[in-house]
């Protein structure tokens, strides 16, 4: 093989393992955004592997424990639900109805377990609607504590 | 009724350009250099135009003109002057407006300085300058319009987005951002000024782009830590990175113009890489396109797009037109990219600046490809997918260690070809470095392969650049009996590119240590507190005092009083908040950090209870953080003493034989 030659081939094989490298590690990290429907829709493969789940939160669902930072709560999609279970403080705005996201995995025993949970935040502007102004919302604090 | 004159403003400079577009090709290729100065000239009238409507819109901003479209999207009577002003660039529009004033400002500048230079660089150079303001400058008059006329004229606006404005952090990072992106443009005009008028082979452009390319990399490499600094301030999960498309965004285009601030040499000094590094300045501006259209075009949500529209499509056809027409010229060009010097031998610095490209361009591609990814999997395959973390990690860190390891070989070995003797007395000792900060790791407790992998290398690289200076030093003191100070300022002067560098190279490891530490210890802990309870995070002990509520003029405040204790006494005092906007329904978490040398207390306020009973607290506490952000100031100070004007008469006495003084006689031509 000329010098030519060999330099051509060692550029191959380098861009060949390099595209293998990322093809394998794409194909194990890809994480699906799912429904509750889809998810249970893929049987066995959903289970135990990274997702993201999103719906809104079933009303009357939510249980949060302080003192163990326990927050159980179902999430729907109108068709399917799936009951899921977070480690940490909901965030403040966290109630039923709402849009959330979670990260984590299905177990088998049909909880999704979330690492990660994070509320549907709109960047669009939007005018409060009557009631919603945090600042009615928070005025016993407010008021309560003084500044 | 400053809109309707700033949209003429901005209408006006359309005509202008295009003449400047068609008047340089035609004075060159007739031979007409009188027309040349005409050409120049149009963009000194661009900028002049562009700078009206911008300052038209600072105006119309802090007057509250809420008959100015933009203003009534992001004004609000209640926001801080500070936040209205720099709600300039808080939105699509405004982005648009600011990013064109700045190309215009380079343009202008870049052209100004180089107006007297003989030869047809400088005018295609000015066509290329001409061609990419003019596509900015349609779209301020189409789909980023920000001077629409709002009719009934509102009485008050909504306020910038309230992440935007909570924390003054915002007004540095999207400035330096648009500064080292915009700056970008600049070299590539450079590259298509020589493709143009064939002037590649004299290498004049890479001298000429050289400080421009270094300017910007340094407002980059700011506003990339900024960035960073700024989502650890204000986003409240304790971290800086995340591989969100947006901060990949901004990343992209740094790897390869780090990857060109190396092989940029080799091409001045051994005449190697022509047409590569045509294609890394090509392939930079185009990063930073692609950058503005993935996070400008609303194609992916995150704080950084603004809205969806038809933008993008003006984005997408703009970096195919680049991408067309830079492969028609450099098919042009072809035979006169062809290198000229060659390898001498594997064992010198041209080896480890190769290596040093193809990691980074490795490193490139993998961001690159695991951002577009989801892009590409939706539109192929109608699947909604995210490219973990981990992937990033996983392939990325080893390029990184890699990357480390060069830090250090590199500015040990000469050029052209080094001896057994010079290797050994070069390599050796850095190893000193490495197994100091291997066993510090160790110690301290790290038994993540690549954190301990990354210490070592780190150490390595440090005592590696460290050493430069220090056999500069010597010698000068040696030779010439000069003080520490005196042979330190000689040294850096005499070749500042080569010390800025090695400086650029220390902040680097600076920060790679901030990451490295922050990343292998970080502990952390969540609690519902009531006052008066305390919490312990990995020896730091804290106390909740109360939860507060206050109303602020533009914002109400919930906030938690947490005490930092140290052997039962206070010591210090941490407020994390939640910044309620009258325009959100959801608070904006403000967490507060407590920050030494040494490392970082964040705390977060999670929730709270309306009464006051309690509250949760996130407790983070993570060393050496602080190090990053003082990295990041240092890389910048290298960039700077890189860019500084030559000596006319370098003082070459005590140089290397590889310290070559060609930058003086072509510096002084480009200095005003």
């Amino acid at each position: 093989m000329t010098r030519r030659q060999s330099a051509i081939v060692a550029v191959v094989v380098a861009l060949g393992a390099f595209a293998w490298l990322l093809y394998g590690n794409l194909d194990k990290n890809i994480v699906f955004f799912l429904t509750p429907q889809e998810l249970l829709a893929k049987g066995a493969d959903g289970y135990e592997v990274p997702v993201r789940l999103g719906g809104q939160v079933k009303p009357g669902s939510v249980q949060w424990d302080a003192k163990t930072l326990d927050l159980r709560f179902v999430i729907t999609d109108g068709t399917a639900e799936i009951a899921t279970r977070s480690k940490g403080a909901p965030p403040q705005m966290f109630h039923d109805g709402m849009g959330v996201v979670v990260e984590g995995r299905y177990e088998r025993s049909g909880l999704f377990q979330a690492t990660n949970l994070l509320v549907k935040h709109s960047n669009e502007y939007r005018p409060p609607k009557a009631g919603e102004k945090p600042q009615d919302m928070y005025k016993t604090l407010i008021k309560g504590t003084g500044s | 009724m400053i809109g309707p004159f700033a949209h003429d403003a901005l209408l006006i400079a359309l005509p202008i350009l295009m003449l400047g577009i068609v008047l340089a090709p035609v004075a060159v290729r007739t031979g007409r250099r009188e027309w040349i100065p005409v050409v120049y000239s149009t963009l000194y009238t661009n900028f002049l135009l562009v700078s009206t409507a911008t300052v038209a819109m600072i105006v119309a901003l802090v007057t509250h003109d809420f008959s100015v479209s933009y203003v009534a999207q992001v004004g609000s009577r209640a926001t801080p002057l500070f936040y209205t002003v720099i709600s300039l660039w808080g939105a699509l529009e405004g982005s648009i407006l600011f990013w064109a004033w700045v190309l215009a400002l380079y343009g202008s500048v870049v052209v100004w300085l180089n107006r007297n230079r003989p030869g047809n660089l400088i005018p295609y150079t000015a066509l290329a300058l001409l061609a990419v303001s003019l596509f900015f400058g349609i779209l301020l008059v189409g789909p980023a319009n920000p001077f629409h006329p709002v009719f009934p004229i509102p009485a008050d606006g909504p306020g910038p987005n309230p992440l935007l404005q909570n924390h003054i952090l915002m007004g540095v990072h999207p400035p330096l951002l648009y500064l080292g992106y915009v700056g970008m443009t600049v070299p590539f005009a450079f590259a298509v000024g020589a493709m143009l008028s064939g002037e590649v082979t004299g290498d004049d452009w890479i001298k000429l782009s050289h400080r421009w390319t270094l300017l910007s990399w340094g407002f980059l490499s700011a506003a990339i830590v900024a960035g960073m600094w700024w989502s650890y301030e204000v986003l409240g999960w304790g971290g800086y990175w995340a591989w969100d498309p947006v901060e990949n965004a901004s990343f992209l285009p740094w790897l390869t113009a780090t990857a060109y601030l190396h092989s940029m040499v080799l091409q001045e000094r051994r005449g190697m890489l022509r047409l590569w590094n045509v294609n890394l300045v090509v392939g930079t501006f185009v990063l930073t396109v692609l950058g503005t259209f993935l996070t400008r075009s609303g194609i992916i949500s995150s704080v950084h797009a603004f809205t969806v529209g038809v933008i993008g499509y003006y984005f997408l056809a703009f970096i195919a037109l680049v991408l067309i027409g830079a492969l028609v010229m450099v098919a042009g060009n072809s035979d006169r990219l062809r290198t000229s010097g060659r390898m001498d031998s594997a064992a010198s610095r041209e080896t480890v600046f190769l290596l040093n490209n193809l990691f980074l361009t490795a490193f490139m591609f993998t961001v690159l490809i695991g951002t577009l990814f989801p892009l590409i999997a939706e539109a192929i395959r109608g699947v909604k997918v995210s490219v973990g973390a981990p992937f990033f990690n996983r392939m990325t860190l080893p390029m990184v260690v890699m990357l480390l390891f060069l830090m250090g070989v590199g500015p040990a070995l000469p050029w052209r070809s080094a001896t057994a003797a010079e290797m050994r007395s070069k390599l050796l000792p850095p190893l000193v470095g490495a197994f100091l900060f291997c066993v510090g790791a160790l110690v301290a407790g790290a038994r993540n392969f690549y954190g301990v992998v990354a210490f070592t290398f780190v150490g390595y690289a440090a005592v590696a650049n460290l050493r430069e200076y220090w056999i500069g030093l010597r010698a000068r003191r040696n030779a010439h009996g000069e003080g520490w100070a005196t042979a330190l300022y000689r040294l850096i002067r005499g070749n500042q590119r080569r010390y800025g560098g090695y400086l650029a190279h220390l902040g680097l490891l600076i920060a790679a240590l901030g990451i490295a530490g922050s990343s292998s210890f970080r502990r952390e802990r969540e609690m519902t507190m009531k006052p008066g309870d305390t919490l312990t995070v990995a020896g730091q002990t804290i106390r909740l005092k109360g939860v507060w509520g206050r109303e602020e003029v533009q914002r109400s405040v919930i906030g938690a009083t947490v005490e930092v204790l140290k052997n039962g006494r206070v010591v210090g005092v941490i407020e994390p908040r939640m910044n309620y906007y009258p325009t959100s329904d959801q608070p904006v978490p403000t967490p507060q950090v407590r920050s030494t040398i040494g490392g970082d207390l964040y705390l977060t306020l999670m929730s709270f209870d309306p009464n006051g009973a309690h509250a949760t607290i996130r407790a983070i506490v993570q060393p050496l953080v602080s190090w990053i952000w003082f990295g990041g100031g240092v890389i910048v100070l290298g960039a700077l003493i890189g860019m500084l004007p030559a000596r006319r008469r370098p003082d070459s006495s005590l140089s290397e034989p590889d310290v070559v003084p060609v930058r003086g006689a072509v510096v002084a031509e480009t200095a005003p």
